[in-house]
């Protein structure tokens, strides 16, 4: 699985791309998305998924069901 | 630090020779710190005799500095800066309306290019804008490389301009440093409290060191780092102010303890907000119920603090791309588009000229005042009202009653004349004729005033004024407020004297909540 981020909830207040270590997160059309094949949620980074972590609205950034989970080399 | 050696300078609203103003800022630790509950005036407005030449220099055309220069200086606020560090129970960042009023709320974010073009057409079309300021609508610090690159290109272009930021205090430390290399000499920092216990029930979060940390462990770093930074800017001679929210039953009596916290860590100025809380703004005080100071609680709390250090009283809690006077919005005249299409030419000299012009009608309010306080201060009298006064700004009265967005308090004593706050109301005014629904709400606004200065007045509302206890004057149309104020006084102690009128206590009144709609 990887993170997403739900469009209708995201303020694009860019607090999230600084903080991604896989520079995953990118501005698209007024709003942020996360590339899904970048995504590690953070596992060997952070013990928390750091763009979950700033974001200043709840249930923005949440698991995208539709990737398989992140498996750690 | 001796304030009183130069007084005839200030007065004369004179600088001294640069070095030895550049000494003075080097020895400067905030007023706060200089004397034994000595205080300068630089919130208030009454002749900064007890302030230093150099402090004056800072603050005189900084509107949210000096209390005396936002009748005349105007700021602006370039939205640059969203991302945020800390969560606030009043701040709801989903939440944007152009016609909503307050921190926090913008309408449209702008790169660091697009910003300082902005402040060059600004500062081309309104002479008298002397600040910019980053303000959010998140925290400038928690974006570091937007805001010192917006600063970085207003200093190149427009060297004159003040530059200013305002923060929640957590990455203040780790910033001081840049910020004082790029001459910024104004800082604000929002603390809401210095006990982390109260804390956690204004701040649920805070984002520090790659994790989110919550409930009392959230306030005490936020704590520290408020404390810190704090620290660190007076030591390094810049001015801080420091910006509170009072919100009753969690930190209403609690800021007595933050403003002696920080008037010992040599914060200049202490600027005690309402909290906003309408619950349509979806916050969690807003949602919760949580209510917001009546002007009574605001004002006393202010007073209680007043004897400590400077407050400021004139803050209008502005948006973070509010443009223009505090108490006035232009921020819809530089929209993005706007400014692309304009034809920027950058005339330093000429706004020199004009703010010299503003700085010359400043002093004309200050010795007009003083000029009227002879005969005043030799009367014996207890006695202190509220006035309310219509203004479009310059420190005169020209405004219309039914065209005021906002009145400007000012409390009237045998000391004088004294600025203590400003109600916002609805325009009421729609088409040239009165709109008889809002007159209420106006009334409710300004219910704890004898009178009401307007240039001009309609028949309607002069009527209901009286009924409601509010005396309407417009006989001062278009004179100094201050002066016209303390001659007012005079009349008003004469009449109490010959028992012409009797004085009674006014009663409370509201802080609005909320827009205002700009025709």
């Amino acid at each position: 699985m990887a993170y997403k981020i739900i469009s209708s909830q995201c303020t694009a207040c860019s607090a999230c791309e600084p903080e991604c270590p896989n520079n995953a997160i990118r501005e698209k059309d007024g709003t942020f998305i996360i590339k899904p094949e970048k995504c590690s949620e953070c596992i060997g980074y952070f013990d928390e998924p750091q763009c979950v972590a700033v974001c200043p609205v709840d249930d923005t950034c949440v698991i995208d069901n539709s990737y398989p989970r992140y498996v750690a080399a | 630090m001796d304030n009183q050696a130069s007084v005839a300078s200030v007065e004369s609203g004179q600088g001294k020779p640069l070095d030895q103003v550049l000494q003075q800022i080097a020895e400067h630790k905030g007023c706060g710190t200089s004397s034994e509950g000595g205080k300068a005036s630089c919130g208030s407005s009454t002749a900064p005799e007890d302030m230093d030449p150099a402090i004056w220099e800072k603050v005189k055309n900084h509107p949210c500095y000096s209390e005396e220069a936002h009748h005349h200086f105007a700021r602006m606020h370039v939205a640059v800066a969203p991302a945020c560090n800390i969560q606030c129970n009043y701040c709801n960042r989903k939440y944007d309306c152009a016609n909503e009023s307050r921190p926090g709320v913008v309408s449209e974010k702008l790169t660091p290019e697009q910003a300082s073009r902005k402040v060059l057409a600004v500062a081309s079309t309104i002479p008298q804008m002397t600040v910019l300021g980053i303000a959010g609508p998140g925290d400038p610090l928690a974006n570091p490389e937007k805001t010192f690159k917006t600063f970085e290109l207003v200093a190149e272009t427009a060297p004159d301009i003040k530059l200013c930021v305002s923060t929640n205090g957590l990455a203040l430390p780790e910033h001081v440093e840049r910020l004082s290399q790029f001459n910024i000499d104004h800082v604000t920092i929002t603390i809401n409290m210095v006990d982390p216990e109260v804390g956690q029930h204004i701040y649920p979060w805070i984002f520090w060191k790659n994790k989110r940390w919550k409930g009392i462990d959230a306030a005490r770093i936020l704590h520290e780092h408020q404390m810190r930074g704090l620290e660190m800017l007076t030591e390094r001679g810049i001015l801080c102010k420091v910006n509170s929210v009072m919100i009753p039953g969690i930190n209403d009596k609690h800021l007595v303890e933050v403003n002696k916290a920080v008037k010992s860590r040599g914060a200049f100025l202490h600027n005690i907000m309402p909290l906003i809380s309408a619950p349509e703004h979806g916050t969690v005080f807003g949602l919760n119920g949580q209510r917001g100071p009546t002007a009574q609680e605001l004002k006393a709390l202010q007073d209680s603090c007043e004897g400590e250090m400077n407050m400021m009283r004139h803050c209008r809690q502005c948006r973070a791309d509010a443009v223009g006077l505090l108490g006035e919005d232009r921020s819809s005249e530089f929209s993005t588009e706007k400014v692309m299409e304009m034809d920027i030419q950058y005339d330093a000299e000429g706004r020199k000229a004009y703010q010299e012009k503003v700085e010359e009608e400043r002093q004309a309010t200050v010795l007009a005042k003083q000029a009227e306080m002879a005969g005043l201060e030799a009367e014996f009298s207890d006695l202190k009202v509220l006035i309310a006064v219509a203004t479009k700004g310059h420190g005169r009265i020209n405004e219309h009653f039914g065209h005021a967005q906002e009145f400007q308090i000012y409390e009237l004593s045998t000391q004088g004349s004294k600025f203590v706050g400003h109600r916002r109301v609805d325009l009421y005014c729609q088409g040239g004729y009165g709109e008889e629904d809002t007159l209420p709400t106006v009334i409710r606004a300004i219910n704890d005033c004898v009178a009401v200065f307007v240039a001009k007045i309609g028949g309607c509302p002069k009527d209901s004024l009286k009924a409601a206890g509010i005396d309407p004057v417009d006989k001062y149309a278009h004179e100094f407020i201050e002066q016209s104020a303390v001659k007012y006084f005079k009349e008003y102690l004469a009449k109490v004297k010959s028992g012409e009128v009797v004085h009674e206590v006014r009663g409370d009144a509201d802080i609005r909540q909320g827009a205002y709609i700009a025709a």
